[in-house]
């Protein structure tokens, strides 16, 4: 015997009747499923209001929260990829770059702004992991590199927040050479004691992690986020063992000695405007 | 036993060939002289076909022969002596890289270079040249040594890439890569890097920075091992030599692509045919830019290097 009885048999509401809910409007935390309307979204700065979840955000959402009034002058907006390589695995590289801009609507996996925060003057770089996982290429390391000279020349301090999967294989060794491009344009800066602050969302790992994230001379970072050279699975397969609960979260990180703070996003603004008025 | 790729077998086929008519005419007592003359003649012929038409993965190939002259055969064959120093000061000695003062024609220099050992049990304690953290700033170390006493630097580039393990997450893999990167390309003395076998990505240029990089002609330098390219991009291990090809990692495309300063010849067939032969020309080309280097002061000796590495990349001005 059945425990519930069907009063009716089949679903019968009328196809006129059913009550659809528009796209966009809400999305579900991916952390306690909860449902997040897009206005409470933008109103605590794209984190949970039920857990605290930081969601992944990209360069426009970041610009938004942090630059003043969401004013700033885009730097080099106009950089795209080359294609050095030809590259071609199971789809060309150019195509996969056309697809990406049609998705994303970025013309890379960053984008730089001159702004102020909290009225101090700033230039910010902030990677879009939306753009090909975020990774790291010629365009990636032009622009950094040529946001740090603009940042030589006006005297200005540098945040660069990350947010990557590492290197971009299709353009190999090209994009092997970014992280020495930028780690050298970051000893210029560090030579002309202008404060750079690496600034680590999640997720960070590979060559990005070898390179501009960890050389902040503050590293700062978002709770839970994902942090680490080489990939969780690539140090799963290599050491054939489980790895611990929380190894390469943020706090993991701050816990052995390379983050100077982890910190919720709604209160970031404010504490990078502090330390930018410390040091200046 | 010798270890022959398959691309090799058309010269092992002839060698076979050569060794029965030598043979037959050691037993037989019949003059094969000339059938002796035709087939050195082909072998050698097949010889420069075979090594100088390599493919990417045929040179991967050749820069894992277990027999390639390592780190320190080198050291051993160019230095006039050499004091290994050890440790990062902080957490331990790296076995996967090694490092100390040495002379090299009278030159006195830091030598620094990954060792991933020759045979299984030295394979296991120089952890197959995979570096933790603490060789990457033991390198630091000895390369602010180096910088202190205004000696230059050579280091010698042969790894499968830092190792990815947990205490190398936890002891900050990518800062010590990181800090590398940063110091070297403002170090106050000259630095020439070699690739002498494989480079990998961030393992390889933690130690990679110079103002003169160079490949063996039979090695490869990547962002990442065509193995590891193909199970990412491929989804499986079976694309190796296509990633290969698409990689562009061979002396001759880094090369024509501008990200090395030059190509090193080896000996035909491979570095480990004569390692003498290898090492010295090494020597002549260190001892050659150490002293063009010298002539040049610290400031533009930093700006060049960081000049280079900066016109480094292709991007396309909207």
């Amino acid at each position: 015997m059945a425990w519930f009885k069907r009063s009716k048999i089949g679903i019968n509401t009328a196809t006129e009747n059913k009550k659809e809910a528009p796209d966009g409007l809400w999305k579900k935390c991916p952390s306690c499923k909860k449902p997040l309307l897009n206005s409470e979204q933008i109103e605590n700065q794209y984190v949970c209001q039920y857990c605290n979840y930081h969601l992944r955000i990209g360069s426009a959402e970041y610009f938004s929260i942090l630059f003043d009034n969401n004013s700033f002058k885009e730097l080099f907006p106009n950089l795209t990829s080359g294609d050095p390589l030809n590259f071609e695995d199971t789809k060309k590289y150019t195509d996969r770059l056309e697809e990406s801009y049609l998705k994303t609507g970025l013309k890379d996996a960053i984008r730089c702004g001159y702004g102020k925060i909290q009225g101090e003057d700033i230039v910010i770089a902030c990677m879009d992991f939306a753009f090909i996982g975020g990774s790291m290429g010629s365009v990636v390391g032009e622009k950094i590199a040529r946001s740090i000279d603009y940042c030589l020349e006006h005297k200005l301090p540098f945040l660069l927040i990350s947010k990557s999967g590492g290197a971009r294989m299709m353009e190999a060794a090209f994009s092997l050479m970014q992280m020495a491009k930028t780690s050298a344009k970051l000893a210029l800066l560090s030579k002309a004691k202008i404060p750079y602050i690496s600034y680590l969302t999640d997720p960070t790992t590979g060559g990005v992690t070898a390179s501009y994230a960890m050389l902040g001379d503050i590293n700062i970072s978002e709770p839970g986020a994902l942090i680490g050279f080489a990939g969780p699975r690539v140090i799963k397969e290599t050491i054939k063992k489980d790895l611990p609960k929380g190894f390469q979260t943020a706090e993991f990180v701050l816990e052995h000695g390379f983050l100077d703070f982890i910190e919720d996003r709604r209160n970031m603004k404010n504490k990078i405007a502090s330390f930018i008025r410390i040091v200046k | 036993m010798e270890t022959t790729f398959d691309f090799e077998k058309p010269i092992e086929d002839l060698l076979v060939q050569l060794e029965k008519v030598k043979q037959v005419a050691e037993k037989t007592k019949v003059d094969m002289s000339a059938t002796v003359r035709e087939l050195e003649a082909e072998l050698e012929k097949t010889r420069n076909k075979v090594y100088t038409n390599l493919t990417g993965w045929q040179n991967v190939q050749m820069s894992r022969h277990p027999d390639r002259p390592q780190t320190l055969d080198y050291i051993s064959l160019i230095c006039e002596d050499f004091i290994e120093l050890h440790g990062d000061r902080t957490v331990k000695d790296d076995k996967a890289i090694i490092g100390g003062f040495a002379t090299i024609g009278g030159v006195s220099v830091m030598v620094i270079g990954h060792q991933k050992g020759k045979n299984t049990k030295e394979r296991q304690f120089r952890n197959f040249g995979m570096a933790n953290p603490e060789g990457y700033r033991k390198a630091l170390r000895l390369m602010k040594l180096a910088e202190k006493f205004n000696k230059p630097v050579v280091t010698f580039i042969d790894t499968m890439g830092a190792y990815p393990g947990i205490e190398a997450e936890e002891r900050g893999q990518g800062e010590a890569i990181a800090r590398n990167l940063l110091e070297m390309s403002v170090l106050e003395v000259p630095i020439i890097c070699v690739i002498i076998g494989e480079g990998a990505s961030g393992g390889a240029l933690g130690i990679g920075i110079g103002d003169k990089v160079y490949m063996l002609e039979h090695t490869w330098y990547s962002v990442i091992s065509p193995e590891s390219c193909s199970s990412i991009l491929w989804r499986s291990w079976d694309y190796k030599e296509k990633a290969a090809e698409c990689l562009k990692l061979t002396s001759e495309n880094m090369f024509a692509n501008g990200l090395i300063d030059g190509i090193i010849r080896e000996p035909l067939g491979g570095a480990h045919q004569n390692p003498e032969e290898t090492a010295n020309t090494i020597k002549n080309q260190l001892l050659e830019d150490i002293a063009a280097l010298r002539l040049k002061t610290t400031e533009s000796l930093i700006a060049e290097r960081i000049d280079k590495f900066c016109k480094m990349g292709v991007v396309v001005e909207g």
